[in-house]
């Protein structure tokens, strides 16, 4: 971190709202402006954006001269798992089925914690893959496979 | 007298059976997760909403409502005996109500909670019905210029009531609302920031929203220190308070109803806002105030009943004006117009059954809640011990299928991974998810009345000072923002929300 930030957490969150009001308003370009009667479909947003951009701006100059406290620790490595586990689920969820992605789901995201044991945590997956099955698919109709084309079934 | 004629009709829908049955589900949910660890109402309600979609709007308003005032009850609990408060609101409660169970006093703090906050929920139901109509009818004399301010006071309120730096909120707001502004245009049909992504051509869905910032966002931050809790060995003891407590107890609870009361109104206001405000001012005012901290019955009673009545009046604002005083509500707002009903002033005179029956719902809920919450407390302390790393993975499977059912597409999952990770950056960096997800709702809604404002006016913006109410709100919003930009007022806000 440069020394010139005395307050992280603002600059930060600075350079994130500078980015969306900059996005807003550039993207917002290719889009009809209109007038103040007659509001095309980029009035709004550029407005917003602008005003995000600005607050932006005022939160990083504020950041070098105001002493803040620093941002904790990212849990890079849990975020990763429970991330990982989730995407995982969304690509398996039609190809695979239900089941098997729910215990992936389980089990990967359960990697995340520092309490992790490989039979209780199985045990749970595949109760919830099975609960999960029965409630969503069979009781509420969800069109999803319970054991998806993938396994050749 | 008509509130009592409108009260019997919303009780006629109420007592339905199919209506009690979703209402006691919704109870009995509110208060697992008031009880479990590390999953709040606003993750809850979202991921039960996709499920909610195929019941008629009555029923399904009914048990999501149950599943915010029920966790209320159900936070309490474990802020009494396990000192970790269950939901944000509850944090107060442990402060004294754990100091009790240590006593040995356990019971008679579970009994004092759950009848204040009973009392304040049969107050606040009933300060529902009464002004909940005249508020309608003002409303539903707003032009499209009264109601933009309306939303402009609104933010600027949550905003001003956040904890945490002003600046940043101002900021998610904002964010908020450009997001929800994803989607075609209604004007003019223009795909606006979809990326030509077919998937984005009808917005962002609110539940995918709400379930990365809340249900995935929390579940990250969570995970950094998992806790172990630890059950209180002492017994719970005689849940009946002695007449002596009653009395001791009876002024608490109703300066925390009246104040809760008034604050559950207030935008960005609710149950949190109000459980803090009585606990500081009890603690200022009672006779008793040195035993505070160290167990003293009023430091339960009397926030428990300010966050059961926030919690209820915070409905006012939403069932009146369709404008969100708090993420949940805002949730609420999602789920009403996904089941077609426009929601604002009209939906009172239009939708009579549905108005009534959801206040009625309320205090039969209350009632629920009070049964479930006193007879059955073994089962829910059965149930504080619920391991987290058992927890969160089966939460993750029912946020994943959740959005996944909505449109049925894995690109909804992604997207909420994707809001997850948003959610706890913002989390780090300090930046509220809340105030976001209130933009994010209002934001449509907000430019459709700037626009018609301006229009009417012949794109005049002096339309919004030349009308009275909306003046009178523009000035009240310029008023709080400066009173809160004041450096000397700025500690006090800091030192208020320090306590």
């Amino acid at each position: 971190m440069p020394s010139f930030i005395r307050d992280p957490k603002d600059f930060w969150s600075g350079v994130i709202f500078i980015f969306f009001g900059l996005a807003a308003v550039i993207i917002g370009r290719d889009y009809a402006m209109g007038s103040a009667g007659r509001m095309g479909p980029a009035y709004f947003p550029t407005i917003l954006g602008s005003l995000l951009a600005v607050l932006g701006v005022i939160s990083v100059i504020r950041s070098t001269i105001r002493t803040g406290e620093a941002i904790e620790k990212f849990a890079i490595k849990e975020a990763f798992y429970v991330l990982l586990a989730v995407v995982l689920f969304g690509v398996l969820v039609r190809g695979a089925g239900l089941f098997i992605a729910t215990v992936v789901l389980v089990m990967l995201s359960g990697f995340a914690s520092s309490k992790f044991k490989w039979k209780p945590f199985l045990a749970v997956a595949v109760g919830l893959g099975i609960f999960s099955s029965v409630v969503f698919v069979k009781g509420l109709g969800l069109p999803m496979p319970i054991i998806g084309p993938w396994l050749g079934f | 007298m008509e509130i009592f004629s409108n009260l019997a009709l919303g009780f006629d829908t109420a007592l339905t059976l199919s209506n009690l049955f979703y209402c006691l589900i919704g109870v009995f949910l509110g208060t697992a997760v008031g009880v479990l660890p590390g999953l709040g109402p606003i993750a809850t309600i979202a991921m039960l909403l996709p499920a909610t979609f195929s019941l008629p709007p009555i029923s399904s308003l009914i048990m999501l409502a149950g599943i915010y005032y029920g966790a209320q009850y159900g936070g309490s609990t474990t802020a009494i005996l396990v000192n970790l408060p269950g939901e944000s609101s509850s944090v107060v409660t442990a402060l004294d109500g754990y100091k009790m169970a240590r006593n040995g006093e356990a019971g008679k703090a579970l009994a004092i909670a759950a009848i204040g906050s009973f009392f304040a929920g049969t107050v606040a139901t009933f300060l529902l019905a009464l002004f909940a109509p005249p508020l309608a009818e003002i409303a539903l004399k707003f032009g499209p210029a009264e109601y933009f301010s309306l939303m402009v006071m609104g933010l600027v309120a949550s905003v001003v009531l956040a904890h945490g730096s002003l600046l940043r909120a101002i900021g998610m707001v904002i964010l908020g609302l450009l997001m929800g502004l994803v989607g075609t245009d209604v004007n003019s049909g223009v795909p606006r920031y979809t990326f030509d992504l077919p998937e984005l051509a009808d917005g962002i869905n609110f539940v995918v929203v709400a379930m990365g910032m809340f249900g995935l966002g929390e579940i990250l931050v969570n995970l950094e220190n998992e806790e172990t809790r630890s059950m209180l060995s002492k017994k719970i003891g005689r849940l009946m308070p002695t007449m002596d407590d009653l009395k001791r107890t009876a002024a608490p609870i109703l300066r925390g109803t009246a104040l809760g009361s008034i604050l559950g109104i207030l935008p960005g206001g609710g149950a949190m806002l109000s459980s803090f405000a009585a606990y500081s001012i009890e603690k200022k005012i009672s006779k008793n105030s040195a035993q505070f901290g160290k167990g003293a019955i009023e430091g339960v009673a009397a926030p428990e009943s300010a966050n059961n009545a926030g919690a209820q009046t915070s409905f006012i604002p939403m069932l009146t004006l369709g404008i969100p005083s708090n993420p949940v509500m805002a949730l609420m707002i999602g789920a009403m117009i996904i089941q077609g009903i426009q929601p604002g002033p009209a939906v009172m005179t239009e939708q009579p059954m549905l108005f009534w029956g959801i206040i009625a719902s309320m205090w039969i809920g209350n009632l629920f809640l009070v049964i479930l919450n006193l007879p059955m407390i073994g089962l829910w302390v059965r149930m504080i011990m619920v391991p987290y790393h058992y927890l969160f993975p089966g939460i993750l499977v029912f946020c994943a299928i959740g959005v996944f059912s909505l449109n049925n597409t894995e690109f909804s999952v992604y997207m909420m991974a994707l809001f997850g990770v948003f959610g706890y950056i913002c989390t780090k960096i300090g930046a509220e998810p809340a105030p976001m997800m209130l933009g994010f709702i209002i934001g449509p809604m907000m430019e459709e009345y700037l626009r018609r404002s301006l229009l009417l006016s012949r794109s005049d913006p002096m339309v919004f000072l030349q009308r009275p109410i909306s003046a009178t709100m523009l000035i009240l919003s310029v008023i709080a923002m400066a009173v809160v930009l004041l450096p000397s007022l700025r500690k006090k806000r800091e030192e208020a929300f320090v306590e």
